[in-house]
């Protein structure tokens, strides 16, 4: 069997369209058979925030005042969802960084499939790996008591924004990927993702950090994010002085995804085209 | 160049430059590269390390952008027009590019998906080459459990997922013990006899010798980007460096001062010594009248040998003369096989 395309001509932009929907979704494809191989890596990735929100709320739960009447748990478990999506840029910049280590990004790049794809597919295959993240974190939180108050469209809106900063941040994890040295620095992120998700208000209302620390917390996408979701669940955090910041974290949630999307999408596109370079 | 119908070749190359980074610490790589490989043959591009051959495989596989110069693959500008470049052309880079979670099937099907084969025919694509590449027992295991062998013949097989016309292997068998370097080898050979044109590079002078039709060799002077600087057959490599040499092993090293002694007096130059091997050799201008008369002098001097011989020269000893300096690593790294490093034939002076 003999296989060629024909090659004397350029195809045309509604046939390219179609190949950049297709590679996008065999790619896709791709990313969902890792999972489906490797069912501990989804365990691995939440052990962290699992294990975190069990210490949390029960070890150092009862020691935990969060200002109101609000229980420890319903401040926290907003808090690990975020978490968890706020971490979720060290995956993708791992998975890119294993890539490109390994020579599949060069071979992608020297086949004839839609550029777009490469880039395109690892967005949404993170984005449904980030939700079945979610639906696990959501089972074991209403496993331990934990239950959303505010309606079924509030929920949803809850988990979608979570999305929507996973989303944003998949561009700073390609980003980073396509600059690291190799797969073990990628590894290292976790020094620079640590603080990221922890100096916010994840676990902690920022008002009961000393003032520098909070003001840096309050401004943290995460935060923003983070406190949205606890608006939507009807759990919201009680703010001291309300600040700006603090009292729009709706819009802010909104608003942060789409400036570091802005930022960093053009970012991982440029620094794409430079391998070239 | 000095060609008329670009078409002839499956690969042409006219002056590539390239530089790394931007303003006076810019390092150039390229400075004036050329290259022409007809249609069908297998070509081997050998350089000391540092000379630029990747870098001029990834120019003509669509990876890097030249800062100039022209270069055509299979009739096509690989500035202007990558894309139909990439329909005809199949890239093995230096480490083995296939997904390692993926079994290699999967890995196969989808590369043909990416390549826009239809499922059905991605699916038999994958299934031929698989058996091609000896791969079936193995098809449904992930990667990672693959020997270093098999993940180069599964990148070798995800490069030939549409047939390509040209074919770019950037040190095939780099890291690969002799069995699986043997393995890939042959997969070479099959292609090239079915007229696929093979472009690789190797550090191996033994790869380019057994493999090559013909050879490139690229070099690049000190503060200089490379440049091709002979590009022949491996015979008309080999006779330029002025025809046979006599060799003498001695038997051990207390002989080697005497065998030097002898080798100088017969050669029609300065011998060259091998301590490792206890080589000596030196070009000599009659086969006939050497060879007799080294073996008179190493009798009459009571020289104990273990080999005797008059041979042509090796490309080893071309490239010596050629770029100055001896071809690179002369080792093999540990295959992934767990085979221990293996001596290569050629050593470097």
């Amino acid at each position: 069997m003999s296989i060629t395309l024909d090659p004397v001509r350029e195809d045309g932009p509604g046939q390219r369209l179609r190949w950049a929907l297709a590679d996008c979704w065999t790619i896709v494809r791709r990313e969902l058979t890792h999972l489906v191989r490797q069912p501990t890596i989804i365990a691995w990735q939440l052990g962290f925030p699992i294990v975190s929100v069990l210490l949390f709320v029960y070890v150092f739960g009862s020691a935990m005042d969060v200002g109101g009447t609000t229980d420890y748990k319903d401040f926290a478990m907003p808090g690990m969802f975020t978490m968890t999506m706020a971490f979720g840029f060290m995956n993708t910049a791992m998975a890119v960084a294993v890539d490109k280590d390994r020579g599949v990004i060069d071979r992608f790049r020297s086949m004839p499939m839609a550029p777009s794809a490469v880039v395109t597919g690892r967005g949404v295959s993170d984005v449904l790996h980030a939700a079945l993240d979610l639906a696990v974190l959501a089972g074991i939180a209403l496993v331990i008591g934990w239950r959303p108050g505010g309606g079924i469209a509030a929920t949803l809106a809850a988990f979608a924004l979570l999305l929507v900063l996973r989303f944003a941040l998949i561009w700073v994890g390609v980003w980073i990927g396509l600059r690291v040295k190799n797969q073990e620095s990628a590894g290292n992120l976790f020094a620079l993702a640590f603080p990221f998700g922890m100096i916010s208000s994840v676990f902690t209302p920022p008002s009961m950090m000393p003032d520098w620390l909070g003001a840096i917390a309050m401004w943290n996408p995460v935060s923003s994010t983070a406190g949205a979701v606890r608006e939507l669940f009807g759990q919201p955090m009680a703010t001291s002085g309300g600040s700006w910041i603090e009292t729009h974290p709706l819009l802010m949630a909104v608003v942060w995804p789409v400036v570091v999307t802005a930022v960093f999408l053009p970012l991982a596109v440029r620094t794409y085209g430079s391998l070239s370079r | 160049m000095h060609h008329d119908r670009p078409t002839d070749h499956a690969v042409l190359a006219e002056g590539l430059h390239k530089r790394y980074g931007k303003g006076p610490s810019a390092k150039p790589a390229l400075s004036g590269f050329d290259l022409a490989v007809p249609a069908g043959s297998v070509y081997g591009l050998l350089g000391p390390n540092g000379a630029g051959k990747t870098t001029a495989v990834r120019i003509l596989a669509t990876l890097l952008t030249a800062d100039g110069g022209r270069a055509r693959v299979g009739g096509h500008d690989v500035a202007t027009q990558p894309r139909l470049v990439r329909r005809q052309i199949g890239f093995t880079g230096q480490y083995a590019a296939v997904d390692e979670i993926l079994s290699g099937r999967q890995n196969l099907e989808m590369f043909g998906r990416l390549f826009h084969l239809g499922p059905a025919t991605a699916r038999a694509r994958a299934r031929e080459l698989l058996e091609q590449f000896r791969l079936t027992d193995a098809a449904d295991r992930v990667v990672s459990g693959y020997s270093g062998g098999m993940r180069r013949r599964l990148d070798l097989a995800a490069s030939l997922v549409l047939a390509p016309k040209v074919l770019f292997l950037d040190e095939p068998t780099t890291g690969l013990d002799p069995r699986a370097r043997n393995e890939v080898w042959d997969a070479v050979r099959e292609l090239a006899a079915a007229g696929t044109t093979v472009l690789l590079t190797t550090q191996y002078l033994e790869e380019a010798d057994r493999l090559a039709d013909r050879i490139a060799v690229i070099s690049a002077p000190d503060g200089e980007g490379g440049r091709t600087i002979a590009d022949d057959t491996p015979e008309a490599l080999k006779n330029r460096i002025g025809g046979d040499q006599v060799e003498v092993v001695a038997a051990g090293p207390e002989h080697l001062a005497a065998v030097e002694k002898v080798v100088a007096r017969v050669g029609r130059a300065a011998p060259r010594t091998e301590a490792e091997t206890l080589r000596v050799s030196a070009p000599v201008a009659d086969r006939v009248e050497a060879l007799t008369e080294v073996a008179r002098q190493l009798r009459d001097e009571a020289v104990d040998v273990v080999d005797l011989a008059v041979r042509r020269p090796t490309l080893d000893e071309v490239f010596l003369r050629l770029t100055g300096s001896p071809a690179e690593n002369t080792t093999r790294s540990e295959g992934a096989d767990g085979a221990g490093t293996t001596s290569q034939e050629v050593t470097a002076a």
